[in-house]
C-alpha cells in the first residue's frame, strides 16, 4: 500500500452551537480509510458518525484540526474547491432525496451532468447500464412517485454511482430496501471497490452489512473507541 | 417542450418540468403574467390612442406651418391672437398663402337630453383650410348662412343618422340660440377632449360664439410655396412675429407638443402611466410569489444537487429557466386577450387603440425582465438549501 490513503484526519475536531450552549461533538478524531474498502462506521445516534461524514464529505467546513481527501487539504478550503471536491464523490443518504418532476433515468443522469457536457454525452447508455444492475430495467422512465420506497432508494445509489466517484459516503443507504435489495446494493459497491478501488464510508447499523465490512469503526461521545478489521 | 428545451439548455429543463409537474400552479403563475401583461398593454393601448388621437385634428390641416398664441399648449386652448399677424406673415417669401381658423367648443344637445361635445372649427369657405375632400368639395355650401358638416365617428350617435345626411337629407338640430342645418359628413373621430367635429363657415362660427371676432382667430395656417425651404420661412417669420402673442410651429411640432403637454401635465396621460406601473408591480409580485413557493418546495432536492457538487449558478439557471417560461407562456395569452379588447374598445368608444409591433416586443422584453427580477429575488432562498442537513 503505497499510495496515500483517500480519506486522512488528523486531530478533527468540531463543535455546534455558539457561545454558552457551544458543545464539542467530535474529538481529536484521528483515521486513515484505505482505498477501495467498505468501512462502516457504528455508533449510538449522537455519537458523532454523522458529523464526521458531513465534514469528509465536504458539506461542513472544518473547524480545528485537519482532513485529507484524495490528496486536498479540506481545512480552510475555498467553498469552490469544496464543491469541486464534492464532485469525486457519491452521496446516498437516507432519505432518497430525487427529484419528483425528474424521471429515473433523469434523476441519475443529474449525477452525471454535475462533469459537465463531455461527461453526460453517453449518459443514457450509463443510466441505463445501472439501473438494469440495481434491477430497474423496467421502471427507467417512472416518475418517483411512481416508484415504491426500494426502488427510489436503489435509484438514488445509480445516481451517486453513475459519476464513477471515488469515494461513496452512504447513511444508513439500505433502510428502505428489502434483504435482497440491500445484498445486491452492498455487493455492488464491493464490486466496485474491487474493480474501480472505489472506497465506501458508509454509516449502518444492518447487521447483515456489518458481516460484509472490511472495517468497522465504533464511535461513542465523538471519540472513536473501536477499529475492527 | 422537453426535448426542445433539453438541446437549448444541454442538461435535463428542471425549471420546465417542475413547473409542468405541479399543473395547477403553473396555470395560476401563467394567469397571473398573463393578467399584468394585459393590464400593461390595455394602459398602453388607452395611452396610444390618446397620443394617436391629438393628431387627428392637426392632420386636417392643408398648412405647413402653423401660428399660435404664445399661451398655446394645445389645439383647444390658448387665447386668440391678432389676424394682423396674418398679413404679416404673407408677407413673408416663400409663403404662398394663409387663412385664419376659428376654434371653439359645442354641446350638441341629443334627442334623449345627453350631451356630444363636438370641437367646432370655423373657416373661411374661400380658402382650402383642410386637405380633407369631403370637406373641400362642400366649402361652398358652407358659405350659407348656419351651414355645418359634421364627423360622422362622433362617439356614441346612431350611424343611421349620418347615413341619412349622406344620402340627401339635412339634418337640423338647435344650439346657442340658432339652428344649424348639417349637410354632409366627413370623417376624422373625436380624441380624449370632444366626441366629435364640427366644420362651419368663419361667418357662421361668428353667428354662434357672439363673443368672437374676425380679427382674433386661434389658429394661422401657412402654406408654403413648392420649393421653399421650411427651416428658413420658419426662422423668417419668428423674427417678424413679436413672440409675446405669437408662436410659430411646424405642423410635427405643434402636435409633439401637444402630444407631450397631453401624456405629462394632464391627469388622463398620469393616470395610464400609473396603470402601467400597476401592471408591472402585479406581475412581479405574482411571479416572485410563484417562484419562491417553487424553491421552497424543492429545497431538499436543490440541497442534495448541491452535495453532488452543483455549483449556485447552476441553481440560478434553474430559476431564470423558470422565470422565462412563465414569461413566454404569460405573454402570449396577455397578448391575444388584449387584442380582442383593443377591438372591442375601438368599436365602442371610437378610439383607436392600434398594436403596434414595438410595444409588443417591448411589453414581451419587460415581461422577461420583469420574471427575471422576481427570479433574482427568489433565488435568495437558495441559500437555506445545505446538504449538511440532508444526513
Amino acid at each position: 500500500m503505497d499510495a496515500p490513503a483517500p480519506i486522512i484526519t488528523r486531530g478533527l475536531c468540531h463543535w455546534f452551537g455558539e457561545g454558552e450552549a457551544k458543545k464539542q461533538a467530535l474529538f481529536d478524531i484521528d483515521l486513515e480509510i484505505e482505498a477501495g474498502k467498505l468501512t462502516v462506521l457504528v455508533g449510538a445516534s449522537g455519537s458523532g458518525k454523522t458529523t464526521l461524514l458531513t465534514l469528509i464529505g465536504c458539506l461542513r467546513r472544518v473547524q480545528a484540526g485537519s482532513v485529507t481527501l484524495l490528496g486536498t487539504e479540506l481545512a480552510g478550503a475555498s467553498e469552490t474547491m469544496l464543491i469541486a471536491s464534492r464532485r469525486r464523490l457519491g452521496f446516498i443518504f437516507q432519505a432518497h432525496n430525487l427529484h419528483d418532476s425528474l424521471t429515473a433515468m433523469q434523476n441519475v443522469r443529474m449525477g452525471l451532468d454535475v462533469h459537465g457536457r463531455a461527461a453526460a454525452e453517453n449518459w443514457q447508455a450509463a443510466a441505463r447500464h445501472l439501473l438494469t444492475l440495481l434491477g430497474l430495467e423496467e421502471r427507467l422512465e417512472y416518475l418517483p412517485g411512481n416508484l415504491s420506497g426500494g426502488q427510489k432508494q436503489r435509484v438514488a445509489i445509480a445516481r451517486a454511482l453513475v459519476g464513477n466517484p471515488d469515494i461513496v459516503f452512504a447513511d444508513e443507504p439500505t433502510a428502505a430496501l428489502d434483504k435482497d435489495s440491500a445484498m445486491n446494493a452492498v455487493d455492488l459497491l464491493k464490486r466496485l471497490g474491487r474493480e474501480r478501488g472505489t472506497t465506501t464510508l458508509m454509516v449502518t447499523h444492518d447487521s447483515k452489512i456489518l458481516d460484509r465490512a472490511d472495517r468497522i469503526i465504533t464511535m461513542d461521545d465523538g471519540r472513536i473507541t473501536g477499529d475492527s478489521r | 417542450m422537453t426535448a426542445f428545451l433539453e438541446k437549448l439548455l444541454g442538461r435535463v429543463p428542471i425549471g420546465w418540468l417542475q413547473l409542468s409537474h405541479n399543473r395547477v400552479r403553473l396555470i395560476a403563475a401563467v394567469a397571473g403574467v398573463a393578467f399584468a401583461n394585459l393590464l400593461v398593454l390595455m394602459q398602453l393601448g388607452f395611452f396610444g390612442a390618446l397620443v394617436g388621437s391629438v393628431r387627428f385634428p392637426y392632420d386636417q390641416f392643408n398648412a405647413d406651418i402653423l401660428i399660435s398664441a404664445s399661451d398655446m399648449n394645445t389645439l383647444t386652448d390658448g387665447s386668440p391672437l391678432p389676424r394682423q399677424r396674418m398679413f404679416e406673415a404673407l408677407a413673408v417669401p416663400g409663403v404662398a398663402g394663409a387663412t385664419p381658423l376659428y376654434f371653439a367648443k359645442l354641446d350638441w344637445k341629443q334627442p334623449d337630453g345627453t350631451i356630444r361635445q363636438l370641437d367646432v372649427f370655423g373657416v373661411d369657405p374661400a380658402a382650402r383650410a383642410f386637405r380633407n375632400p369631403e370637406i373641400n368639395g362642400r366649402l361652398a355650401d358652407l358659405s350659407m348662412s348656419d351651414i355645418a358638416l359634421l364627423d360622422r365617428k362622433t362617439r356614441n350617435v346612431s350611424k343611421a343618422l349620418f347615413a341619412s345626411i349622406d344620402a340627401g337629407t339635412p339634418y337640423t338640430f338647435e344650439t346657442k340660440g340658432r339652428t344649424l342645418k348639417v349637410i354632409g359628413t366627413f370623417g376624422v373621430g373625436g380624441g380624449f377632449s370632444a366626441d366629435g367635429e364640427l366644420v362651419v363657415s368663419d361667418q357662421t362660427f361668428f353667428k354662434l360664439f357672439a363673443n368672437r371676432m374676425a380679427g382674433a382667430p386661434n389658429l394661422i395656417l401657412i402654406r408654403l410655396e413648392p420649393g421653399a425651404v421650411p427651416a428658413r420661412v420658419l426662422a423668417e417669420l419668428r423674427a417678424i412675429l413679436p413672440d409675446y402673442d405669437s408662436a410659430v410651429r411646424t405642423v410635427e411640432e405643434a402636435i409633439w407638443r401637444d402630444q407631450r403637454f397631453q401624456t405629462t401635465q394632464r391627469p388622463v396621460g398620469i393616470v395610464f402611466g400609473f396603470g402601467v406601473i400597476i401592471g408591472i408591480l402585479v406581475g412581479l409580485i405574482i411571479v416572485y410569489q410563484v417562484l419562491s413557493t417553487d424553491v421552497a418546495d424543492h429545497m431538499r432536492e436543490y440541497a442534495t444537487f448541491k452535495a453532488i457538487g452543483y455549483p449556485q449558478r447552476f441553481f440560478m439557471s434553474i430559476i431564470f429557466e423558470e422565470a422565462f417560461i412563465l414569461a413566454i407562456l404569460g405573454f402570449i395569452p396577455g397578448f391575444v386577450i388584449s387584442l380582442i379588447l383593443y377591438a372591442i374598445v375601438t368599436k365602442a368608444i371610437s378610439l383607436p387603440l392600434a398594436m403596434t409591433a414595438a410595444r409588443a416586443f417591448g411589453v414581451l422584453a419587460g415581461t422577461i425582465v420583469m420574471c427575471s427580477i422576481s427570479g433574482a429575488i427568489a433565488t435568495r432562498k437558495l441559500a437555506r438549501a445545505n446538504p449538511a442537513d440532508l444526513f
